[in-house]
């Protein structure tokens, strides 16, 4: 089976003016204003033993402050949040809040609509950073280093919650700027406005913290080089390789990874980024809706998202699935790609075999297809931890490819650490983030047991 | 459709809700505006006696806000009305003129003087109105005079004033009592004795709404400063419908007509204050608030209420309340109720718990099932205090049972426990 090209593969830039673009980019929510924010919070009953609390993965004490929105005591409010979660600026516009706190709020039992705790957290952080607030302090100097490498959510979290305990971090960053994926992999209508960048500054203020960029482990230094320079080591290390579809044609030009090209949605002039006419995403989760709605969004005119099973077993959520298909992206179930046609000017369309479940709930193949033509196709099949930048010899526990830790976050190795993606659990920036902290508590933990030792 | 008219003193109006004496009827163009939107009567804001009016400051207002809600409480510092007698009651000659069928009484203050209230009768009965007013209420400003409250804390001025107005004028007189006081009883019966047609109450309570906490003034503020003024609004209704019952209830007083003032809002709070034995009632925040539209919903919500009643008019129910209000002493002690939950209803808020454990008698338990928190009265522990089906949020979630314990009436004065009973 195969199919020539109808027409020559249509992939441009600036298929829209700047002033569309930035039309398109801008907040995908308005930030609440002052009235809005009154009234949101005083629909929240203040719950006993609230479920919002419970279901939030780094335990921010919502009640509490809601209850200081209400008050007009919005920078306690932000405090109450960044105490137990120090990237909640980005968390309250990034957190599937759907899933987690707000689907749990009693208001939805009550009224059907839950309290918008994202927007309302927005509402606080925001008037925080605003006002060029750092409320955090350092602990007089331990005299401990500590070594975290990769500068996203997890790594940025475990070395604001050292450098709070009055330990001397060293953070390396592989990529130019740190973030991680706030800085590189999350639609950028999501975090307008520098968003990342203000918040990596605002951790950074608390002191004590320095910034390596461009550093990679395993290329620039070793795991074994930080075991001995440093006290103890936290690795955030993310994901660092892309799912691939192991089919003939996979490296033709004109099919991405999306996560690369988001990237390069956040990094470059969106004028100046070429995207296809027909563009086709496969995958199901969180990243392939974000790549499908900003290629519609950069002016691609038709973009269908093709997952290999049905709507609800996307990881995307609901609430993203809707603003994929508001965004005018097509969304269409139960097919896996089968073949990617190419030929020297690149892909051009991919043929695709209907999949269903079979009696024994496994998915299979149904021998049927169909052929979707493309001048863009971005592959968002998931993305995995590749162990490789690990020294061989000096490697901690994996467990299904990622590191094993404990409660603690703590590896097999005694003075090894990790969070984040390179860990089994969910891929959450608030799950990074609390991975981040709880190392830290455990960091500081052991540095003051050794430390009382060696005295 | 119930009968919704109203006749309190001899003073009639189609409906029983007057705008009290206030911002909004110091004008005929207010007055004629209220009555076109179909209140049933005002009291003309306060006339004072001939000469230099009064004279206001800016600002005047202050504000209780509450979650979000604005205007629960309001006070003022405004006086008496600021314009010349004379064009007061040419206006309020013509509206009474142009609607009949109206309420139409006058508020007055004037110096505590036999000669001062006998002329300013004169000259406002000449308008055609149904009735006067007798400001003894407001606490600010008017009382450093000698006036308003400075009045009506004093019951033997209520009843010589009220006395001297009874032998000057054949208008029928109501008394407007000031909350400023320990005792509403004492007023009430000196207004009474004194002859009065009709006692309106409350007036406006002493308040200092808020301090500015940049300026550290009360607001309002004028110029950096402020003063204490009358507090009115949703948030006085219950102190004000207190009062109307100690009246209603008392044995000089019983039967005395009553104009119900103080935060009445809604066609409920009216229908409440009537069944307290109120003639007629008086509205103004809310009137400020929202404006003159909300009279619709006034009659229209009471007419429906009492049609779903079965009441065809407003003596159908007025007073009803009052038998019903006793003193604490009197209540059975005898009677149970225990707090249930409806499970189906519950959301799973907790606040009954908290409520519960921080405040009463930690009888309401928590447990979790299958993810689900489940909260549960330990029956055992239940007082049957109400608070938690006060807190739930859930309309009817949690009731008050009563419970059949076989025990007979029984009231303080019968029980063991009081060494004066025997």
């Amino acid at each position: 089976m195969s199919h020539s090209r109808t027409s020559p593969r249509d992939v441009t830039a600036g298929r829209l003016g700047q002033e569309q673009l930035a039309e398109n980019f801008r907040d995908l929510h308005p930030p609440l204003n002052e009235m809005q924010a009154a009234i949101e919070a005083s629909r929240c009953l203040f719950c006993f033993d609230a479920p919002c609390l419970e279901a939030c993965p780094t335990g921010i004490d919502i009640p509490g402050f809601i209850r200081k929105i209400s008050s007009g005591n919005t920078r306690g409010a932000a405090i109450t949040i960044l105490s137990e979660n120090i990237m909640g600026g980005t968390c309250a516009n990034v957190c599937p809040v759907e899933e987690l706190c707000e689907q749990v709020c009693v208001k939805n039992t009550a009224e059907s609509k839950p309290v918008t705790i994202g927007k309302l957290q927005r509402f606080a952080t925001d008037h925080l950073f605003a006002a060029g607030i750092q409320p955090f302090q350092r602990a007089a100097g331990s005299g401990r280093k500590v070594a975290v490498v990769g500068a996203g959510p997890a790594g940025l979290s475990c070395a604001h919650r050292l450098a709070m305990l009055g330990h001397s971090v060293s953070v390396f960053e592989a990529r130019p700027k740190a973030g991680g994926l706030n800085e590189y992999g999350i639609a950028a209508y999501k975090m307008v406005d520098e968003r990342a960048a203000k918040e990596v500054e605002f951790i950074l203020s608390i002191g004590g913290i320095t910034l390596h960029t461009d550093k990679a482990l395993g290329v620039d230094f070793s795991l074994g080089n930080l075991r001995s320079e440093f006290d103890a080591v936290f690795l955030g290390l993310g994901h660092n390789a892309c799912n691939q579809m192991d089919l003939d044609n996979e490296e033709a030009p004109g099919l991405h990874n999306a996560v690369d090209f988001i990237s390069r949605i956040r990094q470059e002039d969106l004028s100046e980024l070429q995207v296809g006419r027909n563009v086709v995403v496969i995958g199901g989760g969180n990243t392939a809706i974000d790549i499908a709605v900003q290629c519609r969004q950069l002016g691609a005119e038709m973009v269908t998202l093709v997952y290999r099973r049905g709507p609800a077993d996307m990881s995307a959520t609901d609430y993203e699935q809707e603003i994929a298909q508001t965004h005018g992206v097509l969304i269409r179930c139960w097919a896996v790609p089968y073949s990617i046609q190419a030929d020297d000017d690149g892909v051009h369309s991919i043929i695709f075999e209907q999949t269903a479940m079979d009696e024994s709930g496994r998915l299979m193949g149904t021998g049927q297809f169909y052929d979707l033509q493309a001048d863009q196709v971005f592959k968002a099949i998931g993305q995995h931890f590749d162990e490789d930048l690990l020294d061989s010899d000096d490697c901690p526990a994996m467990e299904n490819g990622r590191i094993r830790i404990d409660a603690e976050r703590r590896s097999s190795l005694s003075d090894v650490w990790a969070g984040g993606d390179c860990v089994p659990g969910s891929d959450l920036t608030v799950t990074a983030v609390q991975d981040g902290k709880l190392a830290a508590l455990s960091i500081h933990q052991f540095l003051s047991q050794s430390l009382a030792v060696s005295e | 459709m119930a009968d919704l008219s109203c006749n309190i003193a001899g003073v009639t109006s189609p409906n029983p809700f007057w705008l009290a004496s206030a911002p909004p009827t110091d004008k005929q163009i207010n007055v004629e505006r209220a009555f076109a939107a179909g209140w049933g009567g005002v009291v003309w804001k306060t006339l004072g006696e001939d000469g230099p009016p009064v004279v206001n400051v800016c600002s005047r207002y202050g504000s209780v806000d509450y979650n979000g809600s604005r205007m629960m409480g309001l006070n003022n510092i405004e006086l008496i009305t600021d314009r010349p007698l004379q064009i007061n009651l040419d206006e309020i000659t013509a509206v009474k003129k142009a609607w009949p069928d109206r309420a139409v009484v006058v508020s007055l203050m004037v110096p505590c003087t036999e000669q001062a209230w006998r002329d300013i009768l004169k000259r406002v009965e000449q308008t055609g109105c149904d009735g006067v007013e007798l400001n003894f209420g407001c606490p600010h400003g008017m009382s450093e005079r000698g006036m308003g409250s400075a009045v009506g804390q004093v019951p033997e001025y209520i009843q010589d004033v009220t006395g001297w107005c009874k032998s000057h004028t054949q208008l029928p007189v109501f008394v407007k009592l000031t909350p400023n006081i320990s005792n509403i009883r004492y007023p009430a019966r000196a207004a009474h004795a004194g002859g009065a047609d009709a006692v309106s109450l409350i007036n406006t309570i002493n308040s200092i709404t808020n301090i500015d906490l940049d300026t550290f003034a009360p607001m309002p503020t004028v110029a950096g400063k402020g003063t204490h003024g009358g507090y009115c609004g949703p948030a006085v209704k219950p102190i004000a419908l207190s009062m109307v019952s100690e009246i209603a209830r008392d044995e000089e007083t019983r039967g005395l007509p009553i104009s119900g003032i103080g935060g009445i809002s809604s066609w409920s709070d009216a229908a409440e204050f009537i069944a307290m034995g109120c003639g007629s009632v008086q509205v103004c925040t809310a009137a400020m608030h929202h404006g003159f539209k909300i009279i619709d919903d006034l009659c229209d919500g009471l007419s429906n209420w009492m049609d779903d009643k079965g009441f065809t008019c407003l003596e159908d129910f007025r007073g009803r309340a009052i038998a019903n209000t006793t003193d604490w002493q009197y209540l059975d002690l005898n009677y149970k109720t225990l707090a249930l939950i409806d499970q189906d209803k519950c959301i799973e808020c907790g606040l009954c718990h908290i409520a519960c454990e921080d405040a009463s008698h930690q009888a309401i338990s928590h447990h979790k099932e299958n993810g689900k928190r489940v909260y549960t009265v330990i029956n055992d522990e239940c007082v049957g205090c109400n608070l938690c089906a006060l807190v739930c949020p859930v309309p009817d979630c949690i009731s008050m049972i009563e419970v059949d314990n076989g025990k007979p009436y029984m009231n303080w004065t019968q029980h063991p426990n009081n060494p004066m009973s025997n």
